[in-house]
């Protein structure tokens, strides 16, 4: 929550000396509310002032980052509450839990699955993005080895190192500080101990507590020892409490500018049933976690957690797309049908589904409409005839297939004859206006 | 700086609508965002009923098709199986046969069809048409009226067919669920001019359209999110009915449903794929705002069913 021009003008100097480059002290404040100034173009400001101002531009959710390189991960950010306002910013990162006390067998099979989840989908590379070591041995030498086992096998996966002593919190951050993982982490007891290690190897901190009550004032707390870099538990492990604690996090940071509980969340989200699993996951990633912590990483359970993912967080004003190309459905022979539609995520989706379960194995071209749906597109100019037949040319396409014959999509089905005159030697054939009306139509054309 | 929870309270409010005759369900009546129970009242759980077709699930994928394989191939004991079996609160019977482009069935053949099972069941009947306008319109007339009475869910009115299933539903006293693609306007448009009909805005069911998780999830979740918003905090009285998640039919069509592991190995095993994929589609419709979803996979509901005793209690 900004503050307006007129609180911010209280803050000023009130001297009217111009050296902003604004005629009063006033409209410097409007300028700054509007953040289309900056407080350092005033030379007279207090400290006081620079404090308060600070604060209040600072983004209500905290922006926070572990791991390094290429792999780092970025968590909050957030601006609204509910995705058709605005896109959601920074994707839940998928971590899953190692045990310490787990057999070394177990432990290399989880990483294994982490380094081989990441699968391509529209475009997007989507993995299990971080491990969290788990010191439930509370043994430390058991905890460096795991540490170091998980490490060498899964260079530059974040890792989140879990444990709430100090001694050991240390023992691990010797080892992998330079990783900047996350340390969690902090609950009432360990706090200072945990703030200082957090300060001196330059880690966030993971900080937890029962209730929203209990947790705001331990990262006030923490705060208050010199660490911001926070990721907040408030303990909910059940749907109900996720749903509840998650949500009033979120707009108690939008809405008061509560800083307190303006820091991305962590939530376990670990069941026996894995398919559970995935649904209290899902919850997360749909109600705010920053990141989920799950027990396991199945290939099954992986695909519909990065879709979800994915999905939540596409920008709601601008569609998705797919590349430009001719795609092959089934095993395409020379002689197999050829159709075109746009390259809007949907469409393609809708209409490459419907072309496989006709079981008929054709191509479909897409053609590049900045992910317009075929209507829009051709409204907007983008489908056009001209636009059309310079795609098919330029695909090489007709080097690849027998017969010259174009299927186009029924609600354009006017574009047929000037597709023909601008691809001399090309039949167009007008198919289904709905894609579900596609097997109909390939099947009745084979028989 | 104290924490004081930033709780809202809406001026609007879900309709509860109920079903059935001999065993009743019902489901809406919240005044808060999905299981938002913190800071209000959700008196009912969602419902999800089972699907089944009068006619055998030939193009149902093999995952759920096996399920049913000893009862599918008739509607009444594909019903029952649901009902004694799975132990069904909802079943919800797709006329898919009547299509013109698939069995191309009859209304009387439909009508049998609903009055057998529907004196074979106890729990509430949807009895849903095969989406084709004009067929649609002629099947769901006659069925209404040989569910006469029998508080049924009838569907989908669309903007093509309105009139005549608005009318075939207000007359038999059923249910109705009002469909459009994808839009809140055309949503809220449609609500309006069946209810300008003179029928009851506590009797609808709006379905804004379902989609698959990976094939549009998004749109849906979005336009319900919407939706829901304008009931509670607009209190727009034709946004209020509750809203239908019709998950099955969308999700057993797409290729992580359908594709198996041997195709695809970075996909994992199909089974526990596909009915994952059915499980988090309708979890996301949940979460959206849907009251009422239509599933097929029984291990799938059953897992949304533990996720919703958990947001619940």
């Amino acid at each position: 929550m900004a503050l307006t021009g007129v609180e911010i003008f209280k803050l000023l100097p009130k001297t009217n000396c111009k050296k902003c480059g604004h005629p009063t002290c006033l409209a410097f404040a409007m300028k700054l509310a509007q953040r289309q100034a900056s407080l350092d173009q005033c030379p007279d400001v207090s400290d006081e002032a620079k404090r308060i101002l600070g604060e209040a531009s600072a983004p209500p959710i905290r922006p926070v980052s572990f791991g390094t390189g290429d792999r780092t991960l970025k968590m909050g950010e957030e601006m609204v509450l509910f995705r058709h306002e605005k896109k959601f910013v920074n994707p839940t990162v998928f971590a899953v839990e190692i045990k310490d006390t787990e057999a070394d067998e177990k432990i290399n099979s989880i990483v294994e699955d982490v380094l081989s989840s990441e699968i391509d989908r529209v475009g997007q590379k989507l993995r299990v993005d971080a491990i969290l070591i788990n010191n439930v041995s509370e043994d430390v030498s058991r905890f460096e080895t795991v540490i170091k086992t998980v490490s060498s096998k899964a260079a530059n996966v974040p890792l989140i190192i879990s444990t709430t002593s100090p001694t050991v919190a240390e023992a691990a951050l010797k080892l992998v500080a330079s990783w900047r993982p996350i340390l969690y982490g902090a609950n009432k007891d360990n706090a200072e101990q945990m703030a200082n290690l957090a300060k001196t190897y330059k880690v966030p901190l993971g900080v937890k507590a029962e209730g929203l009550e209990a947790l705001s004032s331990l990262t006030e707390k923490i705060k208050s020892l010199g660490v911001e870099e926070l990721v907040i538990d408030s303990g909910a492990i059940k749907a109900k409490d996720i749903i509840e604690h998650n949500t009033l996090i979120r707009r108690a940071a939008l809405k008061k500018n509560f800083k307190p509980l303006g820091y991305p969340v962590i939530n376990f989200c670990e069941r026996e049933d894995k398919v559970l699993e995935a649904l209290i996951a899902s919850l997360g990633i749909m109600k705010y976690s920053s990141i989920v912590v799950l027990s396991s990483v199945e290939k099954w359970k992986n695909l519909s957690l990065f879709t979800l993912r994915q999905n939540i967080y596409t920008d709601p004003q601008v569609p998705m797309q797919v590349e430009q190309k001719i795609y092959r459905i089934g095993e395409p022979k020379p002689d197999s049908p050829l159709l075109i539609t746009t390259n809007f995520s949907l469409t393609y989706f809708i209409v490459s589904g419907e072309i496989e379960n006709s079981k008929v194995p054709s191509r479909l071209a897409v053609m590049d409409c900045e992910g317009l749906s075929v209507l829009t597109a051709w409204a907007a100019g983008k489908f056009t005839a001209a636009k059309i037949a310079q795609f098919i040319k330029e695909s090489g396409i007709e080097n690849e297939i027998s017969h010259k014959e174009l299927i186009i999509p029924g609600y354009v089905a006017i574009l047929s004859g000037a597709i023909e005159e601008k691809l001399p030697g090309w039949k167009v054939t007008v198919g289904p206006r709905e894609a579900n009306g596609i097997p109909a139509f390939l099947r009745q054309r084979m028989s | 700086m104290a924490f004081v929870a930033p709780k809202e309270s809406y001026s609007g409010k879900v309709s509860e609508v109920t079903i059935g005759t001999d065993k009743t369900i019902s489901f809406g009546g919240e005044n808060v965002l999905p299981f938002q129970s913190f800071e209000g009242t959700v008196p009912h759980r969602p419902v999800i009923a089972y699907e089944i077709q009068d006619v055998p699930p030939g193009d149902w994928p093999e995952t759920v098709k096996s399920v049913y394989e000893a009862v599918s191939s008739d509607p009444v004991s594909w019903a029952k199986f649901c009902e004694d079996k799975l132990n069904a609160k909802a079943i919800a019977l797709r006329l898919i046969g009547t299509h013109p482009d698939r069995e191309n069935r009859s209304a009387e053949d439909a009508k049998r069809v609903v009055r057998d099972v529907l004196s074979a069941i106890k729990v509430p009947l949807i009895i849903l048409g095969s989406n084709h306008v004009e067929k649609d319109s002629e099947v769901l007339v006659a069925v209404a009226e040989a569910a006469k009475d029998k508080n049924c869910i009838i569907g989908k009115a669309q903007e093509g067919n309105y009139k005549t299933i608005t009318a075939a539903a207000m007359a038999h006293n059923h249910k109705l669920i009002a469909m459009s693609e994808l839009d809140i306007n055309l949503s809220k448009q449609l609500n309006i001019l069946i209810t300008q009909m003179g029928f009851p805005k506590e009797r609808l069911i709006t379905d804004p359209m379902c989609s698959a998780l990976g094939y549009g999830i998004e749109y849906t979740y979005s336009v319900m999110e919407r939706i829901r918003l304008a009931a509670l905090t607009q209190n727009d009285a034709v946004m209020q009915p509750p809203m239908l998640g019709d998950v099955g039919t969308y999700v057993w069509k797409v290729k992580e449903t359908q594709a198996s592991e041997n195709e695809l190995p970075h996909w994992g095993s199909l089974k526990e794929r596909s009915i994952t994929w059915e499980a988090v589609t309708a979890a996301a419709m949940l979460i959206a705002g849907a009251e009422l979803l239509i599933m097929r996979h029984p291990e799938a509901v059953q897992v949304v069913e533990r996720f919703v005793d958990e947001l619940m209690q």
